[in-house]
């Protein structure tokens, strides 16, 4: 790369490793979009058009210093509450589920806010005081995370529930919870699985136990599984090549293009293809947590090391999901799957990556 | 750090850096699960999946289920499907698009539209989807590709179910159409039930019952060559066929209403009162819905939505208009019901009213007025000024409070989609919408003009209300269904929707015979329609002005633009001692209510009654009593 293009990406507040990385991912969810629709020009240029926006979301996140984002957090927080309230009143139910708000020309998912809005509310409350937090605090804070995370699981969206738990817990841990605060948790979280049992949804309950034994119902909830565990183990080391994925193109393979298009990038590029790609997702892990490690205040390095870790956690559980070690739960790949606001609330949140690296008062090399 | 001075810099660094290493940490070790979990899948376990996919050659392929039909009371045939040789065409299989189109054109006709809609779904469908290229194959052209389809990889022969209305556009505001999925609908529906299904109800009926008439998916085991062909079926779950539906509707009644209102814009309701059932519903004019079941083309759309006459308006279910004389039926029970208005002292009718120093003049459509008049004669010869009287007694709120019970003002229930609600206006409800109400309002409430606003349908289900003693009962249209085992009833035939509360029972039977008065005194306004009936008719005409007339002018009726001449309306029930059939006939800029819509209420009731139609008794007299 050369030094002027940096230096360009500097001035626009944009960090070189993330960002190429970041077009290697789009570039590569392209292909394998295109190969999985069936060589659909309009899903292929759909999705295309949804990662100009997001790199044009990212854009501007990256120009918003981050104390101007302190500020922000808790109106932020405060207007996401409203939104999510307001879906679970007068929202459109589509696929069952009471996700969406309707613009009138537009249709969104407040939830997808929630995943910047929770660490950034949870970061701003725990920087208010020295850290780590006192009971009291830790108890409050946790109370920002539940309530919004409650309400999405209500709607019921088990994925993005997870992921903004998860956002709001790692502000939690990077703070400095207590281990015996954690360990109390965990104790907790096994005692209350069955209680918890009591409210998953049906298929919900499934897809966990579908996890235990895949074999036990195959042509039901046991089935994703199953087939994108072919679709995987079949590409072997070589893959069976771009635009090959039988699974995927004789309809074994359902939801080939969304939650399970890193099944056709395994069919089709093998072991070599699925270490690459995990490779990349890695080294933007890798520098997300580096731009944590080097943040210069209590707020951003709480919300960069969240943002880190979530967005680890949310590779990591769908690759999982889709090798079969973990559950089925709705939680797209993130940049490759097809459709959804996803991908722009993921650029926004590496925006703001970009932004609390680049504002830094002491500048680094 | 500028805003909280107390900080500990130092430890919260080593605190925060500390976690984030124990994140790494974990972060590590399940990439390395991950690592691990994919060289377990792809490299140990290669050979197992690789023949697993290899054994994926067995598809699990849809089996639409057979939609269920729909039949009148008396089970003539509405919508059915009938079988039709469909061309269809999957992508993925094909070597060479170009050649197999010049090919097939070879064999059968193709037209430039057919091309068109193929390259369109070309690009929308996934690529190992069957497209559909042609339909309605001849046996002859269908027997022609069967002979070279072995040589035509990708290309498939179906015989698909299609639905068809045999009787073209009877009834078709009320049965509607199936068309193809559309985006919007795939967005609210569950998929998996309409695998393999392409239609779905659009409109009427078929949209209502959508649930009753789909039916269930059913789904075969077929083993496959390696590009997707389809070599044998292992195991088969058969689909549920829909149910089949049983409307009130009588279909050779609906075809008599159609047919009086041949050549005209309007609408026809004919409930039975004491079930709510409804037994015709029309609006004319129609259109055949055959042609939307495959997506209607373009020219013919476009001529449909052009025509000045609106054929794809269901003016029965969303026509709305002033209900005119019609209202003073139920005006004329309000005034029985409510002290401040009293019916036992006959008044003047000089032909004109005007409000307390007010000099706006509102007329009667009689000119030199009906003189000394009491209620029945104000029912039956539909003076205006007695009921202007009678509204600006009661006050227009009482007006409003009457007319609601009787469901003006809001949707019936039918059982038919996008249902209008009409209008009830009142000084309350103005006032919510920051208008006021002018005294005058009041006065033109009391003749049915003013904001007041009815669907035909709300219209025949107010006077099934009188016809049922007060009771009002939802309409419907849905008598039974029938699944594969055997008719079975609706569970509730009779939904009541409220009852009239009224201070003195007898009044709802004195209205009555103000209404017989209607048809069958001499001086009556339908008198026309009454002379030679057999049974006896209570009803009400209605002349519903569409172009206001300035004060002191007169409305000549050949002088008025068409569009522009008044609507002519007529709400009956018969036989008016123990009812069978209420009816509500609106036909726009049709005229007076008594000479053209009454004849035609006459002939819904004659067949719904007498099984027949009766031809006049002699030339039908011209009455100057017609209002």
């Amino acid at each position: 790369m050369s030094v002027p293009a940096a230096t360009g990406l500097k001035r626009l507040h944009l960090d070189k490793t993330l960002f190429y990385a970041l077009l290697v991912l789009a570039g590569l969810s392209l292909m394998v979009i295109y190969s999985a629709t069936g060589k659909n020009l309009n899903a292929t240029g759909a999705h295309f058009l949804r990662i100009v926006l997001g790199f044009i979301v990212l854009l501007i996140a990256a120009q918003i210093p981050p104390q101007t984002l302190e500020r922000w957090a808790p109106y932020i927080f405060a207007v996401g509450i409203a939104l999510l309230l307001a879906v679970a009143f007068k929202g459109v139910v589509g696929k069952g589920a009471q996700r969406w708000l309707s613009l009138g020309f537009i249709r969104f998912q407040p939830s997808e806010i929630m995943k910047l809005a929770v660490p950034m509310m949870a970061a701003w409350y725990l920087s208010r005081a020295n850290l780590p937090p006192t009971w009291w605090r830790l108890a409050l804070a946790a109370l920002v995370v539940l309530v919004p995370v409650v309400i999405i699981a209500r709607q019921p969206d088990l994925g993005t529930a997870v992921l903004v738990a998860a956002g709001g817990f790692f502000v939690l841990f990077l703070a400095g919870m207590y281990w015996r605060v954690l360990a109390a948790l965990a104790v907790a979280v096994a005692a209350a699985i069955p209680f918890a049992w009591q409210f998953l949804h049906d298929y919900q309950r499934k897809r966990v136990l579908t996890l235990i034994d895949p074999q036990a119902d195959p042509l039901g909830s046991g089935y994703h599984t199953i087939q994108s565990m072919i679709a995987v183990g079949s590409g072997g080391f070589y893959g069976k090549g771009w635009l090959n994925s039988t699974q995927a193109h004789l309809e074994f393979l359902p939801e080939s293009h969304t939650d399970f298009i890193f099944a056709v990038f395994a069919e089709e590029f093998g072991l070599i293809g699925s270490l690459l790609l995990l490779g990349v997702y890695l080294v933007i892990a890798a520098r997300t947590l580096l731009i944590a490690y080097m943040a210069q205040d209590t707020f951003t390095r709480l919300l960069a090391g969240s943002l880190a870790l979530t967005f680890f956690i949310n590779f990591f559980v769908n690759m999982g999901m889709v090798t079969g070690i973990m559950p089925v739960v709705g939680i797209p790949l993130p940049i490759f799957s097809y459709g959804g606001t996803a991908v722009l609330t993921l650029m926004a949140s590496f925006g703001v990556l970009m932004s609390i690296h680049t504002h830094r008062k002491i500048a680094e090399m | 750090m500028l805003n909280i001075p107390l900080k500990d810099y130092f430890r919260e660094t080593r605190v925060f850096n500390s976690r984030l290493s124990a994140a790494a940490i974990i972060m590590a070790i399940l990439s390395l699960l991950l690592v691990a979990r994919l060289t377990y899948l792809q490299i140990l376990s290669y050979r197992h999946y690789s023949t697993l996919s290899q054994a994926n050659r067995v598809r699990p392929l849809p089996i639409p289920p057979v939609r269920g039909l729909i039949v009148d009371r008396h089970g003539v045939v509405l919508a059915q499907n009938y079988p039709v040789h469909t061309l269809e065409i999957i992508p993925e299989q094909v070597d060479n698009m170009k050649s197999l189109l010049a090919e097939l054109k070879g064999l059968v006709r193709i037209t430039e539209g057919d091309e068109k809609s193929f390259r369109k779904q070309l690009r929308e469908r996934p690529r190992f989807e069957a497209l559909t290229l042609r339909t309605h194959l001849s046996d002859e052209e269908a027997a022609r590709i069967a002979v070279r389809r072995p040589h035509l990889n990708g290309v498939e022969l179906q015989a698909r179910l299609q639905r068809h209305y045999p009787l073209g556009g009877l009834g078709v505001h009320a049965v509607g159409y199936v068309a193809r999925i559309s985006d919007q609908d795939l967005e609210r529906i569950d998929k998996t039930a309409y695998r393999g299904t392409r239609h779905i109800g659009k409109l009427g009926a078929e949209a209502a019952y959508e649930h009753l008439l789909l039916g269930q998916v059913g789904f075969e085991k077929v083993e496959t060559t390696a590009r997707g062909r389809a070599l044998r079926t292992l195991e088969r779950i058969a689909p549920v066929a829909g149910q089949n539906l049983y409307l009130g509707i009588d279909a050779r009644l609906q075809a008599i209403a159609e047919e009086a209102l041949v050549g005209r814009r309007g609408a026809v309701v004919a409930l039975e009162p004491v079930t709510g059932t409804v037994l015709a519903f029309t609006s004319t004019p129609t259109y055949d819905p055959n042609p939307f079941v495959n997506g209607i083309e373009t020219d013919a759309y476009k001529a449909l939505l052009d025509n000045p006459n609106k054929p794809l308006i269901n003016r029965a279910l969303n026509g709305q208009y002033a209900p005119g004389s019609t209202i003073k039926v139920f005006f004329g029970l309000l005034g029985l019901e409510d002290d401040r208005f009293d019916t036992s002292k006959p008044l003047n009718c000089p032909g004109h009213y005007s409000l307390p120093g007010s000099s706006h003049v509102f007329r009667d459509w009689r000119k030199g007025g009906h003189g000394v008049i009491g209620l029945h004669e104000a029912v039956v010869q539909s003076c205006d000024v007695y009921f202007y009287r009678l509204a600006t007694a009661v006050g227009p709120e009482a007006l409003r409070d009457f007319l609601a019970p009787f469901g003006f003002g809001a949707r019936t229930g039918v059982d038919l989609p996008n249902e209008s609600e009409g209008l009830l206006p009142s000084p309350k409800w103005k006032a919510a919408r920051g208008q006021k109400w002018y005294p005058g309002e009041t006065v033109v409430t009391g003749i049915g003009q003013g904001m007041l606003l009815a669907t035909p349908l709300q219209l025949a289900s107010a006077v099934a209300t009188l016809a049922n003693s007060g009771v009002r009962v939802r309409p419907h249209l849905l008598l039974a269904q029938q699944d594969a085992k055997g008719v079975q009833r609706i569970e509730a035939p009779t939904r009541t929707a409220g009852a009239i509360e009224l201070r003195v029972r007898a009044h709802l039977n004195e209205i009555v015979r103000h209404m017989v008065g209607v048809v069958h005194d001499n001086k009556g306004t339908a008198y026309r329609i009454g002379w030679d009936a057999p049974y006896k008719i209570a009803g009400k005409t209605g002349t519903s002005q569409v172009k206001s007339i300035a004060q002191g002018a007169a409305y000549v009726a050949e002088a008025t633009p068409e569009h522009l001449r008044d609507h002519a309306l007529f709400i009956a029930f018969a036989p008016a001692e123990d009812p069978r059939v209420a009816v509500a006939v609106v036909v726009e800029n049709g005229g007076h209510g008594g000479s053209v819509a009454a004849p035609i209420a006459r002939k819904v009731m004659d067949y719904a009654i007498l099984g027949r139609v009766q031809p006049p008794a002699k030339p039908a007299l011209r009455s100057e009593h017609e209002e």
